[in-house]
């Protein structure tokens, strides 16, 4: 096990993240921050919770389960996929969308995520925001705003874990 | 909010045959999930893919409105293909057996059946003889499992948790599968059942069920806080079991002289379709205390999930087959 990002990194990464979507979106923008259930959306609390005071104290947040949207539904896995709700109070459309989710690896989970979100109506547009993006795209997916930017062995996998689900900040390959 | 829920707990039925066999964790488990399918029927684009390219068999034996359309709206939903099956119009009334039309409907490639039948044992028996999954939609007086998990997903909504709940199901429970089912249910998510009605519809061998009696409204109507008010099945009935509506209506209809005596917050259900004016009056039906459209709406959530899990559970069967 090798510690990737320890709690002081993922404060400074998650800053950084705050920084360049500043730099990069106009504060009148029509946004709204969804995050990928469930580490994104803890990532998508703080990064909301940042960008409070240069959008809107009311920037509008939600939380998207891509579970039914997964292409690997149908194949037999070791783990049993669990549905969870997704809860999201407004109208997509029109919207600038900060998707955030935690790790971006073979991209599937993001194109999950667009097909759950345009279920719900059609965005002006769509960024995305993650902490970690460890490489190895299957999809031609990439991010808008990265935190740490990597190359793992495809063999291992990168577990983010947050304060508010795992007791400790911390970024871990195992 | 965020809630966290273990992973650990895996479903593993391919067949939803009845409400006895399952346990409380597998129960929660299926209501948790019909949660995340709740708000696809409020979005602009009411589907999601999860069985993309499976088919749905609904094999509807008896009449049925709610249960049929909600089956196929819930299959609708998740992308699947329905073949809507009626005994009239099939080669049932030719004479052939439940069992060759079954097989004869997989060999076409269905994957999950859905079955209502008059004859109670008839879905478990489909599951000896045929490899698709099975989701019971009523068997006879035995039991209607979907019907039960959409009426605690229900109370589950309107007060939090069943847990010390006193529920009264009032009326035909002898002619009732929902009753059974939803004794199964409630009393396993911690509730406790009173069962209400003359004794002429009461089941046989009521006291091995874990529920109370009483053969009076009026001297339980204070204490309940779920009330389910059952249909008067006229169909279903032989003989005389109360000498008239009116005298049934009297002392078994809930009105609304009789809902002044009861909790304020007393939550009312009828699993549809509604006798107006014999087991309920139509003030309280529509009143402020009936969640009775908000159990057709939950029902559609709870078919989703159950779907969705029994072809889950296939899949992973199919899994430990080749390895």
């Amino acid at each position: 096990m090798d510690i990737l990002l320890n709690a002081d990194q993922i404060a400074a990464a998650i800053d950084d993240l705050v920084n360049r979507i500043k730099s990069d979106i106009p504060a009148d923008s029509d946004i709204a921050i969804i995050g990928i259930r469930s580490r994104g959306e803890i990532l998508a609390q703080r990064l909301g919770g940042q960008l409070s005071d240069y959008f809107s104290d009311q920037i509008l947040r939600g939380t998207l389960d891509i579970t039914l949207y997964r292409d690997d539904l149908n194949e037999p896995k070791d783990t049993q996929p669990t549905v969870r709700s997704t809860e999201i109070e407004f109208d997509v459309s029109g919207k600038l969308i900060l998707l955030v989710d935690d790790v971006l690896h073979t991209g599937r989970s993001v194109r999950a995520a667009m097909d759950a979100l345009t279920d719900m109506g059609r965005p002006g547009a769509v960024r995305l925001a993650v902490l970690v993006d460890r490489g190895q795209h299957e999809y031609p997916i990439s991010a808008d705003y990265v935190g740490l930017q990597t190359i793992v062995d495809a063999d291992k996998s990168v577990c983010v874990h947050f304060i508010e689900t795992d007791q400790e900040d911390r970024v871990i390959v195992e | 909010m965020m809630s966290v829920k273990s992973n650990k707990f895996q479903w593993t039925r391919k067949h939803l045959i009845g409400i006895s066999d399952l346990s409380r964790q597998e129960i929660e488990f299926i209501l948790d999930t019909a949660e995340g399918f709740e708000q696809i029927s409020t979005r602009s684009i009411k589907k999601a893919p999860p069985l993309r390219g499976k088919v749905v068999v609904n094999m509807f034996f008896e009449d049925s409105t709610r249960t049929r359309n909600s089956f196929t709206l819930a299959a609708n939903r998740l992308s699947a293909d329905v073949i809507e099956f009626t005994k009239k119009s099939s080669s049932v009334s030719k004479g052939e057996t439940l069992i060759d039309t079954a097989r004869n409907l997989e060999a076409m490639g269905i994957d999950i059946v859905v079955i209502r039948h008059n004859a109670g044992g008839a879905p478990k028996l489909l599951t000896r003889s045929i490899n698709a999954c099975v989701v019971n939609a009523g068997d006879g007086f035995h039991e209607h499992p979907t019907q039960a998990l959409l009426d605690v997903y229900t109370i589950r909504q309107a007060r939090g948790s069943l847990e010390g709940l006193k529920i009264g199901i009032v009326g035909d429970i002898a002619h009732s599968r929902v009753a059974r089912s939803d004794i199964y249910a409630m009393t396993k998510l911690g509730a406790e059942v009173i069962l209400v009605g003359p004794p002429t519809l009461m089941p046989a061998r009521v006291d091995e069920l874990p529920v109370k009696v009483s053969h009076s409204l009026d001297a339980v109507i204070e204490e309940l806080d779920v009330i389910n008010m059952l249909r008067i099945q006229f169909e279903r009935m032989g003989g005389n079991p109360f000498p008239s509506v009116r005298e049934y209506s009297h002392f078994f209809g809930l009105t609304v002289d009789r809902m002044k005596r009861a909790k304020a917050d007393i939550t009312v259900m009828h699993p549809g379709p509604i006798n107006r004016g014999l087991e309920i009056e139509s003030e309280v039906a529509d009143g402020p205390n009936s969640v009775i459209l908000k159990q057709v709406a939950n029902g559609l959530a709870v078919r989703m999930a159950v779907l969705f899990l029994v072809n889950q559970a296939a899949t992973q069967e199919s899994k430990e087959k080749q390895s």
